[in-house]
């Protein structure tokens, strides 16, 4: 689009005004991009910003609700992977799709057996691997068995099986979200060893120091729009982050200064180490006192989700400790949720799909997850359904359920007054704790101001607010403090009353200088 | 239910589709019976009559249809929680040794109105014990347990044929059976406690255990929709990690999930030793716990339909048995082929012909969607 000067050849990609619609989420916004052939072209943007919508719609997963595709430019179809490979274009995933029994050879022979009999397939293929591994340094033993392979080798394998079916077109989907800064070293040593032999590398990303090492031309994404392009040269990490988060005039919310009182809930270098070994937290600490509104900001998957399990009892800490009031919580002291909901904590999900609410229960149940144990619910042996159904529908009409009606199943509400329910059944409990997770993700915009006042008021109450969530925007009119959160880490602080979305972008990107962030 | 979109109206999905899938298994029997070179028609008939034509069919039916809904409650219990409990047949197995424990035992001491209660118990506890092993090793260690509950059937079997063998045989005789319980430990027949009524009915196997079996209906009824632990199972059941939010121990509750459906099961025991054979011996689960898979597939977890199912294949199985004493033709394993299909078709099959009616009824009733 922006890139100077007429192209000697046809791009190889080109998308015109690419629309997607999932419900009432619009993912992908008149898109269009042009990718000229034999270069390396970023995509950033945050996440839900529709960049994987994007490229899933490219590689034939998803078919555009309008748009046209133009593939070295002629005008394509591609309804399924076959198609987007039989035009030359292959997508590594972030998360591989290898058969962890079967060799490398094995691996990228699959679904291009070449015949009813492997003998054939394989020798050919072998010595096609043998080329392309010299050409590209895409060095791996073709007889080991994957699974037993290092994910750095395991994404060389991901590579050949594209270029083996002939892909001249490489979409890599958060390449080196997996990878130690080395194996990402040689992973661009190889990506540019490909573009010198006219392999075109789609690369998407949040990751914007690697968009300036490695890219030629970059282009942004908000909101489901594309929202600029660049060329790499010509800007600087600081305009795409910019560009990224979006410098739209913040909708501040109506809130007095905070009162923080007593400190309410204490994480003290909490650590989660999963069943990988990757660290999901590591040292994580801040204070969380009555009376104020602590935002977690972050691009999605830094953490914030294994933080608000470990302090919501969902999970234990691997290191570290937790204290809620006088509690002290670690690994050999764990306290499961029903214990921290005894203590004054509520939680208010990041999935209410999944974790707030069953889908298939009817309201007045969903009313009670998690406090289904009090006496004002259930007797001794049976549950006091009339009780209940009264108490749900009183907190129906104070938090403007629609419809009102508790016989209703969970999942025939829409996604705002799903949340509306939830948050009810959280919030009237009176906690002196609430932890909130992306509390108007999937929310009309009515209902996102009334929840906005509802956790100011909660606030105001004096009750020590965690909220989480992946718009900027919501931490920034919200907040009273503002951690900032980076691959496990805290990497900074900063006052609600002073913060920028700039500043704040740059460090959810950790692409802010150290000094900076002491400062 | 839990798993059920709801997309369509119960009137469909509990009452036509299963009505649908049944008309098809007989179909297809029909055709079977047919390419034999007999008349399906007047097989169908001799099955009608043989399950409810006279009073001891009447009986006979009833009698299985207690055992169906021992076991159909054992796997909707289970099935609640999210788990699939093969192991029916074991824990009936299981439960019945219970109940030949506590009366070799204690017959010769307690009266009937404790020997009942005892019995009830007994089968319970051996059930819910034979359940609690893979229960535990499902929450605890991540093993299967569709795999371990059928283990555990064959484990019970060989179990029961080495105690009988070695412990239980009535001394001085060849066939491995205990001696004959006192009759303070045999539950009175139907025919002899409508006898006591002054009604005359003929002499069939059924028991007092059909009322039993109706109060576990209800009892389940109240556990799974009206019990705070109900609402644990039912949590879990949909969604472990939910439950895992709202402070639920997923591994308590499919523990008690499983014990419970294991009780349920060891009932077939007070229906087969105390009611009927009144004696410990081999064999006497004779698949139930299996149907008992096909029992609450169809009547989609739910204690009436787990009725209405029941007695179903009770009629099955009485009328298949009436079938072959008629009809030389119609040998044992010809009945088994079409108890067999009305498994496959409601059971394992049950919802083959959801989608299509979902389709069907999305397309009949668009407008009145498009208005809402």
């Amino acid at each position: 689009m922006t890139t100077a000067g007429p192209p000697a050849v046809a791009p190889a990609i080109a998308l015109r005004g690419i629309n997607k619609q999932f419900g009432p989420v619009r993912a992908n916004r008149d898109v269009s991009l042009t990718v000229p052939a034999g270069t390396i072209h970023g995509i950033v943007g945050e996440n839900g910003a529709g960049k994987s919508t994007l490229m899933s719609i490219l590689y034939g997963f998803y078919q555009a609700d309008s748009g046209e595709i133009e593939v070295a430019g002629e005008a394509r179809k591609i309804h399924g992977p076959e198609d987007a490979l039989a035009v030359g274009i292959g997508m590594v995933h972030q998360h591989f799709m290898l058969v962890d029994v079967f060799t490398v050879l094995e691996n990228i022979l699959l679904g291009a057996e070449g015949g009813p009999l492997l003998a054939g397939g394989m020798a050919a293929a072998r010595a096609e691997v043998t080329r392309l591994e010299t050409e590209y340094g895409l060095e791996v033993d073709p007889d080991a068995i994957a699974g037993g392979l290092a994910v750095g080798l395991r994404q060389r394998v991901e590579l050949l099986k594209a270029l083996y079916r002939g892909a001249n077109i490489l979409i890599l989907d958060e390449p080196t979200g997996v990878l130690t800064p080395q194996e990402a070293d040689r992973l661009f040593d190889i990506l540019r060893a490909m573009r010198a032999r006219g392999v075109t590398v789609i690369l998407i990303t949040h990751k914007l120091q690697e968009i300036m090492a490695i890219t030629d031309n970059v282009s942004v994404m908000r909101a489901g729009q594309m929202v600029a392009h660049r060329r790499t040269a010509e800007t600087t990490r600081e305009e795409l982050a910019e560009l990224m988060v979006g410098r739209q005039v913040l909708l501040r919310v109506d809130k007095s200064r905070a009162q923080p009182g007593v400190t309410a809930l204490r994480a003290e270098a909490l650590s989660l180490t999963d069943g990988t070994g990757v660290k999901r937290l590591d040292g994580v600490s801040f204070d969380l006192r009555a009376g104020e509104i602590v935002g977690i900001a972050g691009v999605s998957g830094n953490g914030q989700s294994e933080l608000l399990e470990v302090l919501s009892g969902i999970r234990p800490p691997s290191q570290g400790n937790l204290t809620v009031h006088d509690r002290v919580i670690d690994r050999e002291h764990p306290a499961d949720a029903a214990e921290l909901r005894a203590l004054g904590l509520a939680h208010v999900p990041e999935d209410r799909q999944r974790m707030g609410m069953i889908p298939a229960f009817a309201a007045w149940e969903t009313a009670i997850l998690g406090y289904h144990q009090d006496p004002a619910y259930s007797g001794p042996v049976l549950l006091k359904s009339a009780d209940i159904v009264t108490d749900t529908e009183s907190k129906m009409a104070r938090f403007d359920v629609r419809p009102p009606d508790p016989q209703l199943t969970s999942e025939s509400f829409s996604g705002g007054n799903q949340q509306k329910l939830v948050l009810a059944r959280e919030i009237e409990r009176h906690p002196d704790i609430l932890l909130v997770g992306q509390p108007t993700r999937g929310v009309d915009i009515g209902a996102i101001e009334f929840i906005h006042r509802q956790l100011i008021e909660m606030r105001d109450r004096g009750c020590a607010v965690l909220l989480v969530s992946v718009e900027l925007e919501e931490i920034l009119s919200l907040s009273d403090r503002i951690l900032v959160m980076f691959e496990g880490r805290v990497v900074g602080e900063v006052d609600g009353a002073e913060a920028d979305a700039r500043t704040i972008g740059l460090m959810m990107a950790n692409a802010l200088d150290a000094e900076a962030v002491n400062g | 239910m839990a798993s059920a979109p709801a997309k369509l109206p119960a009137w469909i999905d509990i009452g036509l589709l299963p009505l649908i899938n049944v008309a098809l298994a007989f179909v297809v029997s029909g055709l079977l019976i047919a390419a034999l070179g007999q008349d399906p028609f007047e097989a169908t008939w001799i099955m009608l009559r043989g399950a409810f034509g006279y009073e001891e069919s009447l009986g006979y039916t009833f009698y299985y249809t207690t055992n169906f809904i021992f076991t159909g409650l054992a796997v909707a219990v289970a099935f609640h929680a999210g788990l699939f409990n093969i192991g029916g047949e074991g824990q009936a197995y299981m439960g019945g040794l219970g109940v030949g424990i506590a009366c070799l035992a204690l017959d010769q001491h307690l009266p009937f109105a404790l020997m009942l209660p005892v019995s009830i118990l007994a089968a319970a506890l051996f059930g819910a014990a034979w359940a609690y092993i893979p229960a535990y090793l499902q929450a605890k260690r991540g093993s299967h347990i569709v795999i371990t509950t059928i283990m555990f059937n064959f484990i019970a079997a060989s179990l029961m044929v080495y105690l009988l063998v070695n412990v239980f045989i009535k001394p001085g005789q060849m066939s491995p059976e205990s001696r004959e319980f006192a009759t303070s430990a045999w539950l009175p027949h139907m025919h002899e406690a409508l006898g006591w009524l002054g009604m005359e009915v003929a002499q069939s196997p059924l028991n007092l255990s059909l009322f039993w079996a109706l109060v576990c209906c209800l009892l389940v009824w109240g556990l799974i929709w009206h019990t705070r632990w109900g609402y644990e199972i039912r949590t879990v059941g949909a969604n472990a990690t939910a439950a895992v939010y709202a402070g639920i121990p997923p591994a308590r509750i499919i523990i008690l999930a499983m014990c419970i459906s294991g009780a349920l099961s060891g009932f077939v025991g007070v229906n087969e030793l105390n009611g009927v054979q009144h004696r410990l011996m081999l064999d006497f689960a004779a698949g139930y716990g299996f149907t008992g898979i096909a029992v609450s597939l169809m009547g989609r977890n739910h204690p009436i339909g787990i009725i209405l199912a029941s007695l179903l294949f009770g009629a099955l199985y009485q009328g298949g048995a009436e079938l072959a004493f008629e009809n030389a033709a119609f040998t044992p394993d010809l009945i088994v082929v079409i108890q067999g299909l009305v498994v496959l078709f409601s059971g394992a099959l049950s919802y083959m012909l959801r989608g299509p009616a979902e389709r069907l009824y999305l397309r009949l009733s668009l407008p009145t969607v498009v208005e809402a």
